[in-house]
């Protein structure tokens, strides 16, 4: 319990950090820090509101109490180009790149697990010898190149797939829910998931390669083999159960980090997520979305790497015991 | 691909360098990895010999019609952009940043968690805690977007990308080399340094640092590849140096001039097929090194 306490303690440090870096690297343009939240052709009114509610006529400190103070409550600003709250939009485009990034690593860690599994029953064999490298060449692989190549081919030559967008230009659905059930939905997701799930399906597949070689050398393994059972049944009953944990930690952790790295494949297939938004809203100046796009893409990673660390101590007790 | 902690409980013998040649004869993997990086050096090299034209010179056909989109030829190898630019010079010129930022990036993150693992495992206490949250923290930041917004608010630029690869990259290989400077610190060798009243400064450098240093190649390696996706990303989203013709900037000017919807492969798979060569290379090195360093991992 102290283990998960201690954690969750690191977690709201390293969240506090990150925020205060953030909050000093928009004070470090060049310019007043009003260009961080107001725009010059903001109206009067807009002006006065938005410096008001970020102390921007302070001084210094004052202006870190405020912004921790408003990121408590959630206030992130007001978007130069939207001219709306900041925190609206994020999360207006979150449920985008979380059905994007969860479609990409379930595909990616099934296959992954399957993949690996077969690999290390194939060890030494000429199919290890192709297929590594193989697998080594898609993480070598730009994920941005890969969807362009998935872009060329099953977009604009053979015309399968439309070439961008979350759905249709001009589509209306009656509700948010029956957006990301539609037909229409699923057939733009299918490209861009792809180019993820390709780019990430190599971590989980040597690491399950690699958790099944030493599974293969317990004892309980020599065990069950003079028990008699089949090698399948060996393979899947007892080491594979054995050799999918750590895939549970990869998952959670790849999941954080997968959604800050979106930005590219968001991109490339002009995917309505934050990931591109964040490119945008740089590439436009519109500094208070910027920021905020961050703030919420380090807050998933951090949370996410805090419930790998617990997980892996839940899974596996003797970690939890060694950490004291 | 074992984890890194447990990697460290293991003593490396021996220096970075002498095992290289070693390693070439050994891993067939990395003897693959190595001529990779060795043809691409040369490339890099000679590139202003090899490119034919100049990259962003605009080329006129001898009617006098601008050179643009044509097919591949004797005179253009790979055929030229939509603006006439010679493709295949451009390809040649890319090997230059891309194996500058790879190679300057790793030396930042080999000599950043080198430091710091020295620092932190020798010392321990609380120098050991501030580093170790540091790297906490480093660890917590989202690394493209972070790379973007760095670029933007300094200036586009190889160095900030260098630079914002060096600042972020580096926890790993710190916690690493700290917990193998732990284990070296309660060798014998260095007792036998601290009953001869060598100073700390002389047992960390003398004794410590050197083995600890195939570890920082490692780091190094793996680093390389790390910091050439990351420029060819930054480019592709525009964020790149301006002046520089990197393979991610040709890919970007793909993307951003219809090359994918008039099917013109051979504008923007060759510089992806470079791009993996030379990740991969790293990878493929770094594997038979680890193998080489820690051979009880070999399975």
């Amino acid at each position: 319990m102290t283990h998960v306490l201690r954690r969750l303690v690191l977690m709201l440090l390293v969240l506090w950090a990150i925020a205060s870096i953030l909050f000093l690297m928009f004070r470090l343009m060049p310019g007043d820090p009003t260009t961080a939240y107001i725009d010059p052709t903001f109206t009067a009114e807009q002006r006065q509101v938005v410096l008001h509610q970020f102390g921007l006529d302070l001084p210094l400190w004052r202006q870190y109490a405020i912004y921790i103070g408003n990121l408590l409550h959630g206030e992130l600003g007001l978007s130069f180009r939207y001219r709306a709250p900041v925190a609206g939009l994020i999360l207006n485009v979150l449920p985008n790149t979380l059905l994007l990034t969860l479609t990409a690593l379930v595909i990616a860690y099934i296959f992954g697990a399957l993949g690996g599994a077969l690999l290390a029953m194939k060890r030494g064999t000429w199919v290890e010898a192709v297929t590594i490298p193989l697998v080594l060449a898609t993480r070598a692989a730009p994920e941005f190149w890969l969807g362009m190549l998935l872009l060329a081919v099953f977009a604009f030559a053979f015309g399968w797939f439309p070439s961008g967008g979350a759905v249709t230009a001009g589509a209306a659905f009656p509700s948010a829910l029956a957006r990301v059930t539609s037909a229409d939905f699923a057939h733009h997701l299918v490209l861009p998931a792809a180019t993820l799930a390709i780019y990430l399906q190599g971590l989980p597949l040597l690491l399950m390669r690699a958790n099944m070689l030493e599974v293969m050398q317990e004892e309980f393994i020599t065990m069950a083999r003079m028990k008699g059972f089949g090698e399948w049944s060996i393979m899947l009953r007892h080491a594979a159960r054995n050799a999918l944990l750590p895939l549970v930690t990869a998952f959670a952790l790849g999941f954080g980090a997968s959604v800050g790295g979106n930005v590219v494949v968001e991109t490339v297939f002009s995917w309505p997520g934050i990931g591109r938004m964040l490119v945008d809203a740089v590439a436009s100046s519109d500094y208070p979305l910027a920021q905020g796009a961050f703030l919420l893409i380090a807050a998933v990673l951090v949370v996410m790497n805090a419930v790998a660390d617990m997980l892996y101590g839940v899974l596996d007790p003797r970690v939890a015991h060694a950490a004291g | 691909m074992p984890p890194a902690e447990t990697v460290a409980l293991a003593a490396p013998r021996g220096l970075a360098w002498r095992r290289l040649p070693s390693l070439a004869i050994v891993k067939p993997y990395a003897t693959v990895g190595i001529a990779i990086y060795l043809v691409f050096a040369l490339i890099a090299l000679f590139a202003g010999r090899i490119a034919p034209y100049d990259p962003l010179e605009i080329l006129f056909a001898p009617d006098g019609q601008l050179a643009a989109s044509l097919p591949p030829s004797a005179q253009h190898l790979l055929g030229t952009t939509n603006l006439g630019r010679d493709i295949f010079s451009q390809l040649v010129l890319g090997a230059r940043p891309s194996l500058a930022v790879g190679i300057t990036a790793a030396i930042g993150v080999a000599s950043i968690g080198t430091i710091v693992g020295l620092l932190s495992g020798y010392f321990g206490g609380l120098i050991d805690t501030i580093l170790m949250r540091l790297a906490d923290v480093v660890v917590g930041i989202p690394f493209l977007p972070f790379v973007i917004v760095l670029a933007v608010l300094l200036h586009p630029s190889l160095t900030n990308i260098v630079l914002s690869v060096a600042l972020l990259l580096w926890p790993n290989a710190a916690r690493v080399i700290r917990s193998q400077v732990l284990t070296l610190r309660q060798r014998q060798f260095v007792e036998a340094a601290r009953m001869s009243a060598a100073s700390e400064l002389r047992i960390l450098l003398i004794h410590v640092a050197p083995n600890v240093l195939p570890l920082s190649f490692l780091y190094a390696s793996i680093a390389v590849g790390w910091a050439i996706l990351t420029e060819a990303s930054v480019s592709f989203l525009g964020f790149g140096s301006a002046d520089t013709i990197s393979w991610g900037y040709m890919l970007q000017d793909a993307y951003a001039s219809q090359a994918l919807s008039r099917g013109q492969y051979i504008w923007f798979v060759p510089p992806g097929i470079c791009i993996v060569l030379v990740v991969l290379a790293g990878f493929l090195v770094s594997r038979g090194y680890e193998e080489l360093l820690f051979p009880k991992l070999k399975d």
